[in-house]
């Protein structure tokens, strides 16, 4: 049995083809395992039937964790929040309907940051989500829950989204691969809104051949989601081998702020495979993309203060104040549903949205992610990657930031960028390294970055990197670690 | 004190009869049990996404076609965010600082703007107040939430409340016969909000306006303006000031209570519908909106006027409802070229509606058993004098009674006119003899004496006589006395 959780999504899925491997044993030694959470991560589990299920009819291909972001027809959708306690959706997310129809069974909802807002999976409304390589750890977020899951040995592979590094962060938290594919790639339909503008659907998957295949099930377009086009070829499973001919940038604007001796170190290290692999190196400016947080702290909440307006009691989830009238049901219904977090980037959203304010803030802050896409498109003439750490520091300890909210916000300073841009970026483990002030070395991710929808060369080049870096750590007690 | 001037916008919100809604696929409805047209979209549950009608599109550039409006090469939708039950997502979907068109015009009126945008829900507070505030419950009917807005803005061009009154029937009747709207005001499918401001006259700039709401029908449009305009004139005059605020008409005592105080001013906080793309008309679709419209009211009154030498009033009633515009083209076509179309038109918006309205009946021509061969036939036979005007009258009211041929009318009741002057002559030399003191009164000069000598002829011929001839006759005949 131990044997069979030891696949990767696609090589179960080439033994399932091959009639080596059995669908529904793999699954239910998945289930088994999947039962077995000790990080808070799954929210709820399909097996449990504990509030409805959700059924594949034959399954046929690895069985999948979904943050609990997707609506998912008569089974609870919280979004990490007490507001949707109770909620059960009468639809189903696309993403979600076309895993099912791929025949990948549903393990369970994983635990997230509410309304994804977060980077350290602290906001849940059910309690925070464990790092499965250390337990005093967070495992990043807001798709914390899946990238535990997935690198804490309790599903094969897991799907989340990422609006401003919610899946890149996390992923390289936990010792995995997370990709944001083009805003555009995958529908969003289902996936309940942070920043409409931002959110996009991912794989977090163990290898990059994985995220490749999750990918090519997940993405196309959608004719329930104007915004939603697909990609122009459906993501092959890549093969590559070096990286010769292929130029990568190194933002110097964003690395110098790499602060954390373990980071940089990695990084570097990795840099030097990608010339090793025969891959150029060369450094490119993004003169704006360090305003990208700014940009980003005004966008996301002001479509977030749109986005969860909707909240109100009336027609669905947690109602409070039903003996007052209607405006004391609101106030009070929001008051209790809604996290501290969550309230501050409503009020940070409505407040940049003013009027009298829009010009200086929203409005600023579009031709500052104008710009910043300017500058990867620029960078792009030049070079086919950009590349940098995915996150400033590893995985830090449960409460360690959660007094400073803007110190918190800075886990995203690597990937706001490519979020505001709308290009897909790939997190890779590409090492270990001690955390400041000591303790187990822990993952840390490389992030590679490449034009809106060349996410086939990007799965090449990454997978060609991760068979040269050779990441085979494994948190204690997850698959013999 | 100058004279103070009304000015006057229009606001309208018309319902497009589009078979689903704007943003999802539920069907549109009207009196349908509350909450059975709707789905996880329209209901704003988490994670959906708006996808636009097509159809709505194609039906708002008919409506831009008909406004004479530019049409934006792209157009985006925005949010405007505001908390109330009638909107389930909190925000409305609508189009804010670039619509669909602009800069058109109809008739006299220049439209400054025409929209997409989706309708509210409908909302009942049960409670004394029948406010949100206070009340003791809240229910919603989600079936409205959603359906497909145009919303129309005019510039401040009216002058008073008929003229807006008259000119929202026009657009009423243009969007109608554009076939996108069933422009009903009771069921709210057509809605007129008016701003109104007044000032001295010949002044060019804009006094403070105040937006009146609740208009529900084209008399209550036109008395509200009128109660609004005049408390407005009242304050005025008074060395007040007018302030800006939305006031609700109430048509049972037309009185005026303001809806919104200042202390809930809204700040909507539009921003970019970031879950649509832009709205970017294709030439197939411009292009089919162009070429289906039919000949629109304002369009038939500019035709009427020039090529028919109509007077505009005149022009007006004949070409707004296009049954009546087909039978009086229909009618001029029959009267041929003996009798001009000015001509019909009289007839048709003068005898025959009076005739109609004596019947009781409140049948247009169109519907009326007066075919317009028989109009034709009988405005001919009295243009060329064969019957009098008098008879002409008295055929119609048979035709309209029972329809049929005018001819054989005038046959049967022996209506031809006399044509033989002797004989004429011959009625009204016994006329005079037999009323000898009104022949004294009209040779003394009184000539309103004559009205008792005509009245006589014309109960001797039963009316077959022509007036003008019976006059000259008597005229004659008492100077060649008198001589």
């Amino acid at each position: 049995m131990a044997d069979m959780l030891e696949l990767t999504a696609v090589e179960a899925h080439e033994a399932m083809a091959a009639g080596e491997l059995d669908a529904g044993e793999y699954a239910e030694a998945w289930s088994k395992a999947a039962a077995g959470d000790d990080l808070n991560a799954y929210l709820w589990r399909n097996e449990d039937g504990d509030g409805g299920a959700i059924a594949v009819d034959r399954p046929s291909i690895a069985p999948i964790a979904v943050k609990d972001i997707f609506c998912t027809e008569g089974v609870p959708t919280t979004a990490g929040s007490r507001i949707l306690d109770g909620y059960r959706p009468p639809y189903t997310a696309t993403a979600v309907q076309r895993l099912i129809e791929a025949g990948a069974p549903i393990l369970g909802k994983t635990n997230m940051d509410e309304f994804a807002m977060g980077s350290s999976n602290e906001n849940s409304a059910y309690g925070p989500v464990l790092n499965p390589w250390d337990r005093t750890r967070v495992p990043g977020g807001s798709s914390g829950g899946s990238a535990a899951v997935v690198g804490g040995g309790l599903a094969p592979w897991a799907i989340g989204t990422d609006t401003g590094g919610s899946i890149r962060q996390p992923a390289a938290l936990c010792g995995i691969v997370g990709l944001k594919p083009t805003y555009g790639a995958i529908s969003r339909y289902g996936m309940i809104a942070f920043a409409s503008s931002l959110d996009q659907c991912g794989p977090l998957t163990r290898d990059v051949r994985d995220a490749a295949l999750l990918l090519a099930i997940l993405q196309g377009a959608d004719p329930c989601d104007s915004t939603s086009v697909g990609l122009r070829q459906a993501p092959q499973l890549p093969d590559r081998e070096d990286l010769k001919g292929l130029r990568f940038a190194v933002p110097s604007d964003l690395t110098e702020h790499v602060f954390d001796a373990g980071v940089r170190q990695v990084f570097e290290a990795t840099l030097e495979k990608i010339e090793a692999l025969g891959g150029e190196l060369g450094e490119v400016s993004l003169p704006h993309a360090e305003h990208g947080i700014s940009a980003y702290y005004v966008i996301a909440p002001a479509e977030a203060s749109s986005n969860l307006a909707r909240y109100d009691g009336v027609r669905y989830g947690m109602r409070a104040g039903a003996d007052g009238d209607l405006i004391q049901m609101y106030e009070k219904t929001r008051a209790e549903g809604f996290g501290a977090e969550v309230k501050r980037r409503i009020m940070l959203g409505t407040y940049a949205l003013s009027s009298g304010y829009y010009d200086a803030y929203y409005g600023q802050a579009q031709k500052v992610r104008t710009k910043i896409a300017a500058d990867f498109r620029t960078a792009f003439e030049e070079f086919d990657f950009v590349v940098t750490p995915t996150s400033p520091s590893v995985a830090f300890g449960l409460g360690e930031k959660t007094a400073d909210p803007l110190a918190m916000y800075l886990n995203d300073f690597f990937t706001v960028p490519m979020s505001l841009a709308g290009i897909p970026a790939i997190s890779i483990p590409a090492g270990l390294s001690e955390p400041e002030g000591g303790g187990p070395r822990l993952p840390v991710g490389f992030q590679i970055a490449a034009p809106a929808f060349a996410e086939q060369g990007l799965l090449d080049a990454s997978y060609a990197l991760e068979q040269a870096i050779g990441f085979d750590a494994r948190p204690q007690g997850v698959r013999g670690g | 004190m100058a004279e103070l001037e009304a000015v006057i916008g229009l606001e309208i919100h018309v319902q497009l009869a589009t078979r689903t809604k704007m943003f999802c696929g539920c069907e549109l409805s009207f009196g349908d049990e509350p909450n059975v047209h709707t789905c996880p979209v329209c209901l704003a549950h988490p994670g959906v996404l708006p996808v636009t009608n097509e159809q709505a599109i194609r039906y708002a550039l008919q409506i831009a076609a008909a406004l004479e409006c530019e049409v934006a090469p792209r157009s985006i939708f925005h949010r405007k965010n505001y908390f109330y039950p009638d909107s389930p997502k909190a925000y409305q979907i609508s189009q804010y600082d670039v619509p669909l068109a602009s800069n058109g015009r109809l008739g006299d009126v220049r439209i400054h703007r025409a929209h997409l945008e989706e309708d509210a829900a409908k909302t009942i507070h049960v409670g004394d107040s029948g406010r949100i505030h206070g009340s003791s419950a809240s229910l919603v009917d989600f079936n409205r939430g959603g359906t497909p807005l145009v919303e129309i803005v005019t510039e401040p061009d009216l002058r008073s409340a008929a003229e807006a009154a008259s000119w929202a029937r026009l657009l009423r009747e243009t969007v109608r016969q554009l076939g996108v709207s069933d422009v009903n005001m009771e069921e709210g499918s057509l809605r007129v909000d008016g701003n109104i401001s007044v000032r001295p006259a010949g002044s060019e700039e804009l006094g403070t306006k105040t937006e009146l709401k609740n208009m529900n029908s084209f008399r209550f449009l036109e008395r509200g303006i009128e109660a609004e305009l005049a408390r407005q004139r009242e304050l005025v005059e008074a060395g007040g000031t007018v302030a800006q605020e939305t006031l609700h008409f109430n048509p049972s005592d037309a009185s005026l209570t303001p809806l919104r105080s200042k202390e809930e001013a809204h700040d909507y906080r539009y921003f970019p519908e970031p879950d649509l793309v832009s709205l970017v008309p294709t030439e197939e679709m411009l292009r089919e909106a162009r070429e289906s419209l039919p000949e629109l009211p304002a369009a038939r009154i500019e035709r009427y006027r020039k090529q028919m030498g109509l007077a505009e009033d005149t022009a007006a009633l004949l070409a707004t409802d296009p049954a009546t515009a087909a039978y009086f083209e229909q009618t001029a076509k029959e009267a041929g070229k003996g009798v001009e179309p000015r001509v019909v038109a009289n007839w048709v918006t003068g005898e025959l509606a009076a005739a109609l309205r004596q019947d009781g009946g409140d049948a247009g021509a169109a519907e009326s058993k007066v075919e317009p061969a028989a109009l034709a036939a009988l405005v001919a036979m009295v243009q060329e004098k064969k019957i009098s005007n008098s008879s002409g009258k008295a055929v119609l009211a048979t035709l309209v009674a029972e329809g049929g041929d005018p001819a054989a009318i005038v046959d049967r009741e022996g209506l031809a006119q006399i044509s033989d002057s002797g004989e004429l002559e011959s009625i009204v030399a016994a006329a005079i003899e037999a009323n000898p003191d009104a022949a004294e009164q009209v040779r003394a000069g009184n000539r309103k004496a004559i009205g008792a000598i005509v009245g006589f002829v014309m109960k001797q011929t039963k009316g077959r006589a022509d007036g003008g001839e019976i006059n000259r006759l008597i005229e004659a005949q008492l100077d060649a006395r008198a001589g």
